[in-house]
């Protein structure tokens, strides 16, 4: 994996090869997606400096693709169901654990990089409520005490 | 060139490829390597057969037999007995009905070809997509080399013009006069531009074209380079096809190799070149004036026209574009004339279509049939009906921009003009079949959710008047709708029609109309009613205990997530509407099949 500094240089390259071309800016941000994972608001700066275009017109571009990503999804993503089976569960209680034990607010993800929480509509699970799944596994039957054993899981495959 | 004496067909587009098929690809390769038949039998990785459904598929020729569901470990029994004994594997034959029918079924035998005339899908399935050398052998770039050499741009042009090949992008607009319009535009540069922005949710034949004969598309480019004089093209193609995308870049690469595209083709002096751009997630960057704003690198927004393309385009050049399945007849016409192609189809649509067949229907996948077709023979004959014994109620065409035709309009030829006066339209070629089990309320639903999220957001009737549509119907989903609702979606759908900017909005309302005006007794039902007749709408249903029928063994009070059930063991249970959540958890469990929807 690259780090930061160079993950600018990669970009600083596709910057150059790509620039005399004309309509260069999403060819730029789509290889800066590809380095980066996501187009943050510094990347956008870059790319609006280097191709003497303002950062309104990268931003303007930025949010209204929807492949264009202005902060990474984390390693795991966890969606909750708010279905109505899940919701009169108690899955809102789950929702509320996740965050407290996450530190972070629904649709955003940790600072590690790990965890990406967000909330979905019925996932036709209804018999197993209430039910999240993390990537493609599901967890049904929860309390909001088995959270924290879960992200454990989790964290101890990083290790 | 070599001479084999059998050549193994192995589908590689997407769906096969998601089912397994490069496993398959690689143990025939091999297996044929282990017994020595290298120089005997040639294994070709091709584009797609159509018969998505019934992947992965192995054809082998030169009998034909068709393969489905082929596994990696089947590819043994195949070499073994097939190529090496020329005994074809029966228990793998499509349609095997009996051991005897099985014998002759080949490819051109299949009732899901019977019917089918491929010209646009010509080489898919057929040639190994990513080698020019097979796409020259089916007389490739031979339509280029005799518009470049014997043909004037005028007469390639006209040709175009008199075969009537209608754009097969969604609009039907005149591919010939498109060109024509471009040609007379005076300008230092201009551009031809490929739209391969297949959004519409359930259409992938553009994605079908590009993944199994790339070459075609490019040929065509070119040709229309020279007709129109531009010397540069541009593809614009969604970045969610990553196979169609890979093999598009081959191609290029080879067609320079050959000299068939860059500098001085064939010696005339022509130049052309292709560039691709990709997508970035919007559907509505299909429309072409947004399209062309977002290979300019901009937000893809739809600007108001005229000036139309042809006169002021990309980078504000004059700038053709036409769409992937468009391009894929060109060539053809090219080499055969006007007149072959326009003796196909009907008066004022002309060729074929390819139509992607999905929703309930037995045979889901791509056909390519002349216009003309009635609905019932693609559905019935092609598609093979509707499974598990149910009863059809509905096809729709066109996507999000089309509508729903009920079966009294089955023998409908389909055709541009027919469809568009049924209150649907051709679109680029989704077919998505209905049964009983669907509600065409929630169907109206969807499809306007999806123009919601899809409006760009720039003209007010489709940013804001989608949206207010959408909770009317929302509301009679939830049986809080009123009569004076029907009125006002059909006063806002008016309204939307003739006011939105482009394409996208002006035929937003048309999947909500066609409803109304095919199932108004389903919209009066959920009303009025306060039923949904297909058992769909989950605000609606009600789950009943049916007292003979229950043994009381608690296994639905057990599996309720909402504890909505209540009694006795051994004595007949009841659900309690007002706790119901309408999961069907319990319907689900019971063995006694004692719980009813209603």
């Amino acid at each position: 994996m690259p780090d930061t500094n160079e993950k600018f240089e990669l970009l600083n390259q596709a910057i150059e090869e790509l620039k005399d071309q004309p309509g260069a800016l999403m060819p730029v941000m789509q290889r800066a997606q590809n380095i980066f994972g996501c187009v943050s608001l510094d990347v956008q700066k870059l790319i609006a400096e280097k191709l003497g275009v303002t950062l309104s017109e990268v931003y303007g571009v930025a949010t209204f693709y929807s492949q264009f990503k202005l902060k990474p999804a984390g390693k795991y993503t966890i969606s909750v169901c708010l279905g109505t089976a899940c919701y009169v569960k108690g899955s809102q209680k789950v929702l509320d654990r996740l965050s407290e034990e996450l530190n972070i607010p629904v649709g955003d993800t940790t600072d590690d990089g790990l965890f990406t929480l967000q909330a979905t509509r019925c996932l036709g699970a209804c018999g197993l409520a209430p039910v999240m799944t993390v990537n493609d596994e599901v967890y049904g039957g929860l309390t909001p005490d088995d959270i924290p054993g879960i992200l454990e899981k989790y964290r101890e495959l990083e290790m | 060139m070599e001479i084999y004496r059998a050549h193994v067909l192995c589908c590689s587009g997407t769906d096969c490829t998601a089912s397994g098929s490069t496993q398959i690809f690689e143990r025939f390769e091999q297996l044929i390597k282990e017994k020595g038949l290298e120089k005997e039998v040639k294994v070709i990785s091709t584009g797609c057969f159509g018969l998505c459904k019934d992947g992965p598929i192995v054809v082998v020729y030169p009998d034909g037999t068709c393969y489905s569901h082929v596994k990696p470990e089947d590819v043994d029994e195949i070499v073994s007995e097939h190529l090496a004994k020329g005994r074809p594997v029966q228990r793998l034959i499509r349609n095997k009905e009996t051991e005897q029918e099985a014998a002759g079924k080949t490819l051109e035998d299949n009732e899901f070809y019977r019917h089918q005339k491929r010209i646009a899908l010509r080489n898919c399935g057929i040639i190994d997509p990513e080698n020019i050398d097979e796409y020259l052998a089916m007389d490739g770039y031979k339509a280029l080399e005799k518009a470049l050499t014997k043909m004037t741009r005028e007469e390639v042009i006209d040709e175009v013009l008199r075969s009537g090949l209608r754009g097969r992008g969604g609009g039907g607009f005149p591919t010939g006069l498109k060109w024509k319009f471009t040609y007379n535009s005076q300008a230092d540069q201009k551009y031809v531009a490929c739209n391969a922005d297949e959004g519409d949710p359930g259409a992938f034949m553009d994605r079908s074209v590009l993944e199994g004969d790339p070459h075609s598309v490019l040929e065509a480019m070119a040709i229309a380079g020279y007709a129109i004089g531009a010397s540069e093209g541009y593809i614009y193609v969604r970045a969610e096809y990553p196979i169609a995308v890979k093999r598009l870049e081959i191609a290029i690469a080879q067609a320079h190799d050959y000299g068939l595209l860059g500098k001085n083709i064939f010696g005339t002096g022509f130049d052309f070149d292709i560039k691709i751009r990709l997508g970035a997630g919007a559907f509505v960057c299909g429309e072409e004036t947004a399209l062309m704003r977002s290979i300019e690198g901009k937000r893809g927004e739809p600007i108001p026209r005229p000036p139309f393309p042809a006169v002021k385009g990309l980078f504000a050049k004059p700038t053709m574009l036409n769409n992937v399945e468009t391009y894929a007849n060109v060539a053809q016409i090219i080499l055969k004339g006007a007149d072959w192609f326009s003796a196909m189809g009907t008066e004022r649509s002309k060729g074929t279509k390819v139509f992607a067949l999905g929703g309930k229907i037995n045979n889901t996948g791509l056909v390519e049939v002349p216009m003309g077709t009635p609905l019932r023979t693609i559905v019935y004959d092609i598609g093979g009906g509707i499974p598990n014994g149910k009863k059809f109620k509905a096809v729709q065409t066109g996507g999000p921009s089309g509508g729903c035709l009920p079966t009294e309009l089955l023998d409908t030829p389909v055709d541009y003009d027919n469809l568009v006066e049924a209150g649907s339209m051709m679109g680029s070629g989704g077919m998505i079949i209905m049964d009983e089990d669907n509600c065409m309320v929630d169907i109206a639903r969807f499809f306007l959710e999806f123009t919601v999220d899809e409006s760009c957001g720039k003209c007010t009737p489709c940013r804001v008047g989608t949206r207010r549509m959408l909770e009317i119907l929302n509301r009679i989903v939830e049986g809080k709708g009123t009569m004076e609702d029907l009125d006002k979606l059909e006063e806002l759908a008016a309204g939307i029609k003739s006011t939105a900017l482009c394409g996208l909005g002006q035929s937003a309302p048309n999947p909500v109309l066609s409803t109304l005006k095919y199932f108004r007794n389903e919209y009066v039902a959920h009303i009025v009613d306060h039923v949904c007749p297909a058992h769909h709408c989950r605000a609606l249903l009600q789950y009943i205990i049916e007292t003979s029928k229950c043994r009381g063994c608690t296994a639905c009070m057990k599996v309720c997530p909402a504890g909505a059930i209540e009694g006795e063991v051994r004595k007949p249970h009841y659900i309690d509407p007002s706790k119901c959540i309408k999961c069907g958890a319990c319907m689900e469990t019971c063995v006694f099949k004692a719980i009813q929807r209603k």
